[in-house]
């Protein structure tokens, strides 16, 4: 567990308010995941997180950086932004609580459950946020965790 | 079932072919709210939503959808092809309600999946 070289680490710009290509660093690190064999499940609930946090600077933020390095047992994730920043963390993460503006809602975001998301999906998560000045969300997701567990329900 | 068979049920029209041919479908998804569609479709499910833009095949492929059913005869603008194009994604467009969407494929006997957590 303890101070493991990482098996590979890239970083990518998010370009605040550009729909088109959002979501292209969270499908590149699935990629990634997939070229390594972790599981699927473990991959899942990573992209899951990925595709949240990417989205969150997107709408609500500037720009930003998604940093991934992966590890042989855990997979750790960074994205830095400059934007407005969160004021309340505790009302952020309240299922349903959005900011989105109603030409966002209408693309089917702000139904505010990517914070809750992150969350449910990740192993650890920490987010430092400071007010006018921008956002860090820090995530490590285990491969060995009791998370992956049964997948699907019919 | 191929991905296929579910075109004339749902009178939809190929708007992207992407593996129609080929791929599987294994379950359902019905949803316009993209952080609940991402959360809970399953890999290899149908997705049924009005959603048309760019993001809805970026949540597609990240989710390992078998295909896109963009029900109401809702525009699909070019951006939103030119996506899948690039993703090899099948985006299909029917003039049904969601909901008749979702009764075609039940009577077809795709079942609702749901991922779980
Ligand atoms: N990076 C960020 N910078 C500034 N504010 C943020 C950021 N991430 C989240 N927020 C704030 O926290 C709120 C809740 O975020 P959350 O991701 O849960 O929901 P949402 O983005 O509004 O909707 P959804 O994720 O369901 O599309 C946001 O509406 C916004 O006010
Ligand atoms: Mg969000």
């Amino acid at each position: 567990m303890e101070n493991r070289d990482p098996l590979f680490e890239v970083s990518r710009e998010i370009v605040g308010a550009d729909f088109q290509s959002a979501g292209d660093i969270s499908g590149e690190v699935k990629k990634i995941l997939l070229q390594a064999g972790f599981p699927p499940p473990f991959i899942r609930r990573i992209v899951i997180a990925a595709y949240e946090a990417e989205m969150n600077v997107v709408i609500h933020a500037f720009k930003g950086i998604f940093t991934t390095v992966i590890y042989p047992d855990k997979v750790h994730i960074v994205i830095d932004d400059e934007g407005p920043g969160i004021p309340d963390l505790e009302l952020a993460f309240q299922e349903g609580y959005s900011t989105a503006p109603p030409h966002v809602r209408e693309l089917g975001f702000g139904a505010g459950y990517g914070l809750s998301n992150m969350r449910k999906c990740s192993d650890t998560l920490k987010i430092d946020s400071h007010v006018g000045e921008g956002t860090r969300v820090t995530m490590d997701f285990l491969v060995k965790s009791q998370r992956d567990g049964a997948e699907v329900e019919k | 079932m191929k991905a296929i068979k579910i075109v004339e049920p749902l009178r939809a029209k190929v708007v992207v072919e992407g593996s129609l041919a080929e791929v599987e479908v294994t379950g359902g998804y019905c949803g316009d709210l993209l952080s609940d569609c991402i959360a809970h479709a399953t890999e290899g499910s149908v997705w049924i939503t009005i959603q048309s833009h760019p993001n809805t095949i970026a949540v597609a492929v990240l989710v390992g959808m078998a295909c896109i059913v963009v029900t109401n005869d809702q525009d699909i603008s070019k951006q939103t092809i030119e996506r899948a194009l690039k993703e090899n994604i099948t985006l299909l467009s029917t003039p049904l309600t969601s909901y008749q969407a979702v009764s075609a494929l039940s009577k077809l006997g795709v079942p609702g999946t749901r991922k779980h957590g």
